[in-house]
């Protein structure tokens, strides 16, 4: 989400190997129609927030992104945003079990739209394992949710070169594509290596899905609710960059969960999107790495 | 007393066996419980119709303009398979009919609808028009659940049409399959073909976000009088599609579950027909399967006349005799115009303009009014220095006399309806107000494109 522009078309190259891992897991597994998806196996929780206490986030799991990215350095985030992030009840906090992520219409501060990002950074954070959220999505033109992650070094190393996992990126104006990516040195903004998986005969902004990850030393395997839909390995971008590109991702990594509202990846709102659009997130939770699982 | 518990008995014995009855399923009540259920098939017309009355098309009535003979199938033009329905939509002066539409009916007693959520089919144009509606539901009968969706357009190349059902639950038994009605409004009156393939119902799965709304999605009042009336009209049901594209239909009212909030002082109908049967106020609100529809209208109910409508949405209007008198060094076009289902009065390069209702027997005694209501939108950026200036002209013993109020520029919103209700004592120089026959709007110029609707008098 930093200094990028996503290339829309599909870059996966190795969609076949993913598509064989994931028709063998559904032969073995079979079908399941709840929230327990399938697609992943490493099994030990280690941090996870279910946003059970209602009111404002957990200080001690979240910190906030806060204004329009001047500060930062980063003026629109680096991709033209429209929104200005406030840590407000307004823009973030959990009811009834569910954090509520809200973009919002209003004057504030010289900006249209207020909304907020919340993330882990310098609270936790985390080499491999398994990262997942169930999440409604909101909807409309202009509308961009995310949920993903940045090389914990990012201060030091900053952007591309410290590394991002984009779990979750989704344009309003299209309720039923997923878009799931990596950037680093040599391929990110509009070179980043990313793609789509689309939703048949449902949407993401009618009900939850489960977006996740499983990360480990030479792979990252992208799985939303029960289909695993893309396997990224240095091999990969290795051929997509001819040999340029860097594997970031031996490292730590943190969680940024954020309601954008316009830019780069989506444009910008028009007559018909409707405000408030509300992102909800019934959980996020991290798995440990068990090199074993994946040896077997 | 022995009877009583006799009784008492029975009745837990009944109600166990109701329970072991439960117990053994878990979702059907019971295997003897079986409600009718109609035919399920989707299909309309793939290669052939399917299903369908042995005429498959039924044209409208040629009486009304319909053109019956340009309806058939084109074995050379297929999406898929290796025949369409081919469409001829004729010129106006086609001496056979000046357009084009009818429906095609279920060959049985009507399909079970409730498990899909659209009506699609692909369509193509011999060039890029626009049909005027389609739509479902209208079986030349009761037309309780009718939909219609307008100005579907047309590319040179195969695309496909979503109409979303409003609410599929209310489809348990439907004949109407199809309806279209196409003119060349959309191509300067010269005719045109279009063909139609793979027509059938779905269940799609990603026809979401609904947003119903009746009245156009404004909060309206209805001054009126006890026995007063009023349709609620300007039904809409907007839902988000997969391209991300918001589709509208217009939903026959039966879609609708109407409400008033005093059914004392007013009650509405299953067809939104609101009748005021006492003095009060209730509000008319209406849902659509289970969400609460945009707009309303609150019924404000008194002993005496407390309205006259010149043109609005809300109430009925009293007749005028034009909305735009094209009088000399007038610049000022336009008229009545329909904007998305609703229709307003737009004018261009203004200077001045008045709505007339002179003719003697349309004049306007607003003697018991003391109110003018009215929404302005201009339709361009709004500068310092733009004005409009109202002009009501009253007729009395034959003399004319003229009064205005000015609107400042600062009142005013480009792009957006603003409500005026403006004291009738606020016009200078209207003396009389027995006789009104005319209601300028001037400009001089400084804007040349304004909106205007709703405009009533009114007793506050």
């Amino acid at each position: 989400m930093k200094n990028k522009i996503l290339n829309t078309h599909m870059r996966s190259i190795l969609g076949h190997k993913a598509l064989i891992l994931s028709m063998f897991l559904l032969v073995v597994l079979g079908c399941e129609n709840d929230d327990t998806q399938t697609v992943a196996r490493l099994t030990t929780l280690v941090w996870e927030d279910n946003f059970d206490l209602d009111g404002a986030p957990d200080p001690s799991r979240w910190d906030y992104d806060l204004g329009d990215g001047t500060e930062q350095g980063l003026p629109g985030w680096g991709n033209e945003e429209l929104q200005y992030y406030t840590d407000r009840p307004e823009n973030a906090t959990i009811q009834n079990g569910v954090l509520l992520i809200t973009a919002r219409e209003e004057s504030f501060e010289g900006f249209e739209y207020t909304s907020a990002r919340l993330l882990t950074k310098d609270l936790f954070e985390q080499q491999y394992g398994r990262f997942e959220a169930r999440i409604r999505l909101p909807f409309g033109q202009g509308i961009w949710p995310a949920f993903w992650m940045l090389g914990a070094d990012v201060d030091e190393n900053p952007w591309p070169a410290a590394g991002e996992i984009d779990i979750m990126e989704y344009r309003g104006q299209e309720p039923t594509v997923l878009v799931g990516s990596v950037h680093g040195p040599g391929y990110n903004g509009a070179d980043a290596i990313s793609k789509e998986f689309t939703l048949e005969n449902d949407r993401f902004d009618t009900g939850f899905h489960i977006f996740g990850i499983e990360w480990g030393p030479d792979f990252i395997n992208y799985y939303v609710d029960d289909v695993l839909y893309n396997q990224i390995t240095p091999e990969d971008i290795e051929e997509e960059t001819d040999g340029e590109g860097v594997w970031v991702f031996n490292k730590p990594f943190f969680i940024l969960m954020n309601l954008a509202v316009g830019g780069n990846f989506v444009g910008p709102p028009n007559a018909e999107t409707q405000f408030p659009q509300t992102m909800l997130v019934d959980y996020v939770r991290v798995y440990e790495f068990d090199e074993t699982v994946f040896n077997n | 007393m022995k009877k009583y518990i006799d009784f008492k008995l029975r009745s837990v014995v009944v109600l166990g066996l109701g329970i072991l009855l439960f117990s053994g399923c878990e979702r059907d009540l019971s295997d003897d419980v079986r409600f009718a259920t109609f035919n399920t098939n989707p299909d309309i017309f793939t290669d052939d119709p399917v299903g369908l009355t042995d005429e498959f098309f039924e044209s409208f009535d040629p009486a009304t303009g319909a053109n019956p003979e340009g309806f058939g199938t084109d074995n050379d033009v297929a999406f898929e398979g290796s025949s369409s329905i081919r469409i001829d939509v004729p010129a106006p002066d086609d001496p056979d009919g000046s357009f084009i539409g009818g429906i095609f009916r279920d060959r049985g007693e009507g399909r079970d609808l409730t498990g899909f959520d659209a009506l699609t089919f692909y369509a193509r144009g011999s060039t890029t028009a626009t049909i005027g509606e389609v739509g479902f539901g209208n079986d030349f009968g009761e037309n309780k659940f009718v939909v219609l969706a307008q100005n579907i357009r047309l590319s040179t190349d195969w695309r496909k049409v979503i109409i979303p059902i409003p609410d599929p639950s209310k489809l348990v038994q439907e004949r109407g399959m199809f309806s279209f009605s196409a003119g060349s409004q959309s191509t300067n009156g010269f005719g045109f073909t279009f063909w139609i393939d793979e027509l059938r119902f779905e269940k799609l799965g990603t026809i979401a976000q609904a947003q119903p709304s009746i009245l156009g999605g404004n909060e309206g009042r209805f001054p009126t009088t006890v026995g007063g009336s009023l349709t609620i009209g300007q039904l809409q049901q907007t839902f988000n599609l997969e391209s991300g594209i918001n589709q509208t239909v217009i939903p026959a009212p039966s879609y609708f579950n109407f409400k008033s909030s005093d059914p004392n002082v007013a009650f509405v109908s299953e067809l939104g027909e609101v009748t005021v049967v006492n003095t009060g106020t209730t509000e008319i609100s209406a849902s659509l399967a289970g969400v609460r529809a945009e707009g309303g209208i609150l019924v404000e109910s008194s002993a005496t006349a407390q309205i006259i409508s010149i043109f609005s949405d809300l109430f009925a209007d009293v007749p005028v005799d034009n909305f735009n008198g094209f009088f000399e060094n007038q610049t000022t076009l336009g008229g009545v115009v329909n904007e998305n289902g609703n229709d307003i009065i737009q004018y261009t390069d203004l200077n001045f303009v008045s709505i007339n209702f002179f003719s003697e027997e349309n004049r306007i005694d607003a003697s018991e009014m003391t109110t003018l209501n009215l929404q302005i939108r201009v339709d361009e950026a709004v500068d310092p220095g733009d004005f409009i200036r109202l002009e009501l002209n009253n007729f009395l013993n034959g003399v004319e006399s003229g009064s205005s109020f000015t609107i400042a520029s600062s009142e005013l919103i480009a792009n957006e309806f603003v409500d005026f209700s403006i004291p009738l004592s606020s016009f200078e120089g209207l003396t009389d107000r027995s006789g009104l026959g005319l209601l300028f709007f001037v400009s001089d110029g400084t804007i040349s494109s304004i909106s205007v609707d709703n405009i009533f008098f009114s007793v506050e």
